[in-house]
């Protein structure tokens, strides 16, 4: 981490209340109770704008500011936590006492040094609020509402939004971490009706990462999203039902990753894992997929909407290999995971604000490619379908049972792609489906930018990736039984 | 810092005061009219596992919320900054906005004469006084019962004990100034049992604004416990077409897709699968679906509605046609309606109909699917197109025969809800759609 990083931190966050060093270190004092594995400050400061328009006009805007500190005692398996949405000492203090009441009272730990790591960024730190006028952002979504409208005059609406944050992070903890990030994180939403002889359909496209707005607006995102909302809208106009039951199932590169992200992610997060409840806990080193399968969790890569200079601890984030060749190789690990599974922080602690406790998150989430062409999975396939769109998913990490909902898919019949046919949500139990994918493609893509994944009520944003792949057999929740 | 938390009955005032500072403030900076939220939230949360303590988070949270209108023109802000400066820079935020949107002829607060006159206390909050042992102390209680069910309830992901209170304030350049303090109370468990075929999860909970009225720590954590065994070694059916009953737990999510249906945001939207549906039948005769904001005591209960319109009971859904659109201002004019008094959704919704005992309601049923969980976001609100991940019991001949699960069930939203067949009499009570096991006729099984 850059010195300019924390400096700057610094100034957003102590520097108003009139905090400095030593009564940061006299509160971790305080909070270092007997027992007190792990004592935390987590200061965060976060702007957030966003832009709608409808029906042909930028109607509503909104613009917020959210700060405070988060403070956590961890003691074995136990957390305290409380937080102050003031960055003011008399809040600290009185929050420090609530999160330290978890532990019996005893003197104060002492604390160590803190130590600085020189990180990478993982991207800039400009102000992408502010890196555009007003007037562009507005002018913006207009030319998306114009050229969407002009694309088919079956476009009945139009919604797009734009939206962008930018957020300074100071983690300060017992075991001498002193780290800062600042992040800016933008997207582009863009969703159509269309409608034809009564029929509707609706159709949606978006991207983003964490870079400066200018990028949206400039670099013809803008007008790719508006195409492939319409487009995706009119293939689902002529959709037909979805057939029901057991079938081959091909996924498209990129979004679909969220098979990942739902089939293995989730269940292979250290939390779960630690207390033996998910369907792949003591299981490092057994075979739960097929050999074709890499599955990685990268947090490092440039300007991506999962990425972290620093996780939500202060821990510089990796790459983990969590499955290698179809074997489990680890878990995703937040401190306190990692320190009860006797392993190192993965740099997956995450949080959705100060007002949240971290714990194990995914980043960007992807299976590395293979060596198929996407034209011969397809011809592979006699009949099947194939699916390159999805709205979201869920998982249940006990049993393993997980869903995602296809938004644009298409049977193949004869290895050809023959009729679209309409949403059908997939259904499988993560382990047994990872080892029926018998292709994987050379086309790893990773999906535009637009993941939130939920857990324990806590958003974060993630993304996800995956070369087209083959799935030998998968219950799709169709309606057409013929 | 003590462990009581602090009483709220105290900041309404305090925010009140807030409201009509921030509203000066946006008349100061040229606004032609605004409308503010602010709210103080505070709460406990105490998790166990394993017979153990896991968690205290104590949770204090304040912010509030501006919109600023500069005749048709709006822009919004919020902040959690409870400062005095933040007011002037939080308002200028919003009026920066409202510089760049653009005029839409629909824009405004809600007409003044419907404001909210008569606030009636509705007996919402009911504060407990609990700290952080006891709330664990009733959390280990309940988490030990469901671990003592049977031998099968094998790990936990905890129990928790929660108590939130709040206060909200409302006001708008009308002159309305509203608001109310609140309180809620639960008690959850989160078990996992096992056997040869591996393991399965369930939970239970209990919710109240007093906590009195709270389920026993202990029954929560035996439902817990029985729910999760009663999900070991599940089956898979065979894919065809059968009647599906939706347990109350998952029929009050089937209610709200009707709901959104017809919502003005989506009606005029046209994102809706019931588009100009007033007065039409969109449903089984037998079936309404009424509103009560002002149920004493009740999760739902307000008197006026997110922009200061009073509310009032009324069915939207009356014997299985679109009585009333659920309407905001803004909505209402974008279809040339007037608001139904809806801004923010509906209030303590009961679902009612042709209602019969449970376990003859599955006679009805004959051979066919109970769902008691649904995963997944297979819902397309433009077309009714539904298809979601399920997990339940068989049923056959009437009777509960064994759990399945890795199933998908589907169908379109206003087949099923013309061909909704009957109810139970199991209201579940616990949220603001209060609704009971609802039977469809025919939805397609996707299994093995």
């Amino acid at each position: 981490m850059t010195q300019a990083l924390l400096e700057d931190a610094r100034q957003r966050l102590w520097v108003p209340a009139g905090i400095e060093q030593q009564d940061v270190d006299r509160l971790m004092g305080r909070l270092m109770g007997r027992d007190v594995d792990l004592g935390e400050l987590y200061f965060q400061y976060q702007r957030h704008e966003s832009w709608a328009l409808e029906d042909g006009i930028v109607k509503d805007g909104a613009y917020s500011v959210d700060q405070g500190v988060g403070v956590r005692a961890v003691a074995g398996e136990k957390t305290g936590f409380a937080y102050a949405e003031d960055i003011m000492l008399p809040s600290l203090t009185a929050a420090t006492e609530a999160a330290r009441s978890i532990t019996r009272l005893g003197q104060s730990g002492s604390v160590p040094a803190p130590f600085r790591q020189t990180v990478p960024a993982r991207y800039g730190a400009t102000d992408p609020i502010r890196s555009v006028s007003e007037e562009v952002k507005v002018a913006v979504l207009g030319q998306v509402d114009t050229l969407a409208r002009s694309l088919d005059p079956r476009v009945r609406e139009v919604n797009v939004r734009l939206a962008a944050s930018h957020e300074s992070v100071l983690v300060v903890a017992s075991d001498g971490t002193l780290a800062a990030d600042v992040r800016p994180l933008v997207r582009l939403d863009v969703s159509v009706i269309v409608e034809q002889n009564g029929r509707r359909e609706r159709g949606s496209a978006g991207a983003g990462g964490r870079f400066e707005l200018s990028r949206l607006v400039a670099d013809g995102t803008a007008e790719s999203l508006a195409k492939e909302a319409v487009r995706t809208a009119l293939v689902n106009l002529d959709a037909e039902d979805a057939p029901a039951g057991p079938m081959t199932v091909v996924l498209g590169p990129g979004w679909p990753g969220v098979l990942l992200h739902e089939a293995v992610g989730h269940g292979l997060e250290g939390d779960f894992n630690r207390k033996g409840s998910s369907a792949f806990s003591n299981r490092v080193g057994e075979q739960v997929a097929s050999t074709l399968c890499t599955v990685v969790d990268d947090g490092t890569l440039d300007e991506r909407r999962g990425s972290l200079t620093v996780d939500d601890e202060g821990t510089p984030t990796q790459a983990t290999v969590l499955i290698e060749k179809g074997i489990l190789k680890g878990y995703m690990q937040d401190k306190q995971n990692a320190r009860l599974m006797g392993v190192s922080s993965t740099g997956n602690g995450r949080r959705q604000s100060y007002a949240h406790m971290p714990m194990p998150r995914m980043t960007n989430t992807f299976m590395q490619p293979g060596t198929h062409d996407p034209e011969e999975i397809i011809s592979s396939v006699g009949k099947g379908i194939y699916a390159v769109n999805f709205g979201g998913g869920q998982v249940d990490i006990t049993s393993g049972r997980f869903v995602f909902s296809a938004t644009e898919a298409y049977r193949i019949e004869g290895g050809r792609l023959t009729r679209p046919i309409r949403g059908a949500t997939l259904i499988g139990n993560g382990p047994e489906v990872m080892t029926r994918i018998s292709m994987v493609g050379k086309d790893l893509a990773l999906d535009r930018g637009v993941g939130v994944c939920g857990k324990d009520g806590q958003s974060v944003p993630v993304g996800v990736g995956q070369p087209t792949l083959r799935i030998d057999e998968v219950v799709v929740g169709g309606t057409s039984t013929g | 810092m003590t462990n009581q938390l602090p009483d709220l009955r105290d900041s309404e005032q305090r925010l009140k005061n807030r409201v009509q500072d921030i509203l000066a403030e946006a008349g100061r900076q040229g606004a032609s009219a605004a409308e503010v939220s602010v709210s103080e939230d505070v709460g406990l949360s105490v998790t166990v596992r394993m017979r153990d303590l896991e968690s205290v988070e104590f949770n204090h949270d304040r912010g509030f919320g501006i919109t600023v209108y500069f005749g048709q023109r709006k822009g919004s802000a919020s902040t959690s900054d409870s400062s005095v400066e933040a007011i002037r820079e939080t308002v200028r935020a919003a009026a920066n906005i409202a510089r760049h949107t653009q005029e839409d002829p629909c824009a405004g607060l809600a007409d003044p004469d419907r404001m909210a006159h008569d606030l009636p206390d509705l007996d919402l909050y009911h504060p407990w006084d609990i700290d952080p042992e006891a709330a664990q102390t009733l959390a280990l209680e309940c988490e030990a019962a469901g671990l003592g069910f049977d031998q099968r309830v094998r790990n936990s992901d905890g129990a928790s004990v929660s108590s939130q209170r709040s206060c909200r304030v409302y006001g708008n350049s009308h002159g309305f100034v509203g608001g109310y303090v609140g309180s809620r109370h639960s008690i959850s468990c989160v078990l996992i049992a096992a056997d040869d075929a591996g393991m399965q999860r369930d939970y239970w909970y209990t919710t109240d604004r007093n906590p009195d009225a709270l389920e026993a720590a202990r029954a929560v954590g035996l439902e817990a416990g029985r729910r999760a065994v009663a999900k070991l070694s599940p089956r898979k059916v065979k894919t065809g077409a059968f009647p599906v009953a939706f347990s109350a737990q998952t029929a009050g999510g089937l209610a709200g897709h009707l709901l959104g249906a017809i919502s003005g945001g989506a009606l005029y939207r046209r994102a809706s699968f019931l588009p100009d549906s007033l007065g039409a039948q969109v449903a089984a005769e037998h079936l309404t679906f009424s509103e009560a904001p002002h149920l004493p005591g009740a999760l739902g209960s307000a008197a006026f509605d997110g922009e200061g319109v009073a509310t009032a009971a009324k069915a939207f859904i009356d014997r299985g046609s679109v009585a009333s659109y659920i309407l905001s201002s803004y909505s209402g004019r974008k279809l040339g309606l007037a608001t139904t008094g809806n801004a923010g959704g509906v209030f303590n919704l009961t679902v009612s109909g042709r209602t019969l005992p449970v376990d003859e309601l599955l006679k009805e049923l004959g051979s066919g699917l109970l769902v008691t969980d649904l995963m997944g976001q297979g819902v397309n609100p433009v077309t009714g197109d539904y298809s979601r991940g399920a997990t339940g019991f068989w049923v056959d001949r009437g009777e509960i025969a064994y759990p399945v699960d890795e199933i998908t069930i589907a169908a379109n939203l206003k087949d099923m809800f013309r061909g909704l067949v009957c109810l139970g009499d199991d209201l579940d009570m616990r949220g603001n759609i209060r609704a009971p096991t609802v039977l469809i006729d025919r939805m397609t099984l996707a299994g093995d």
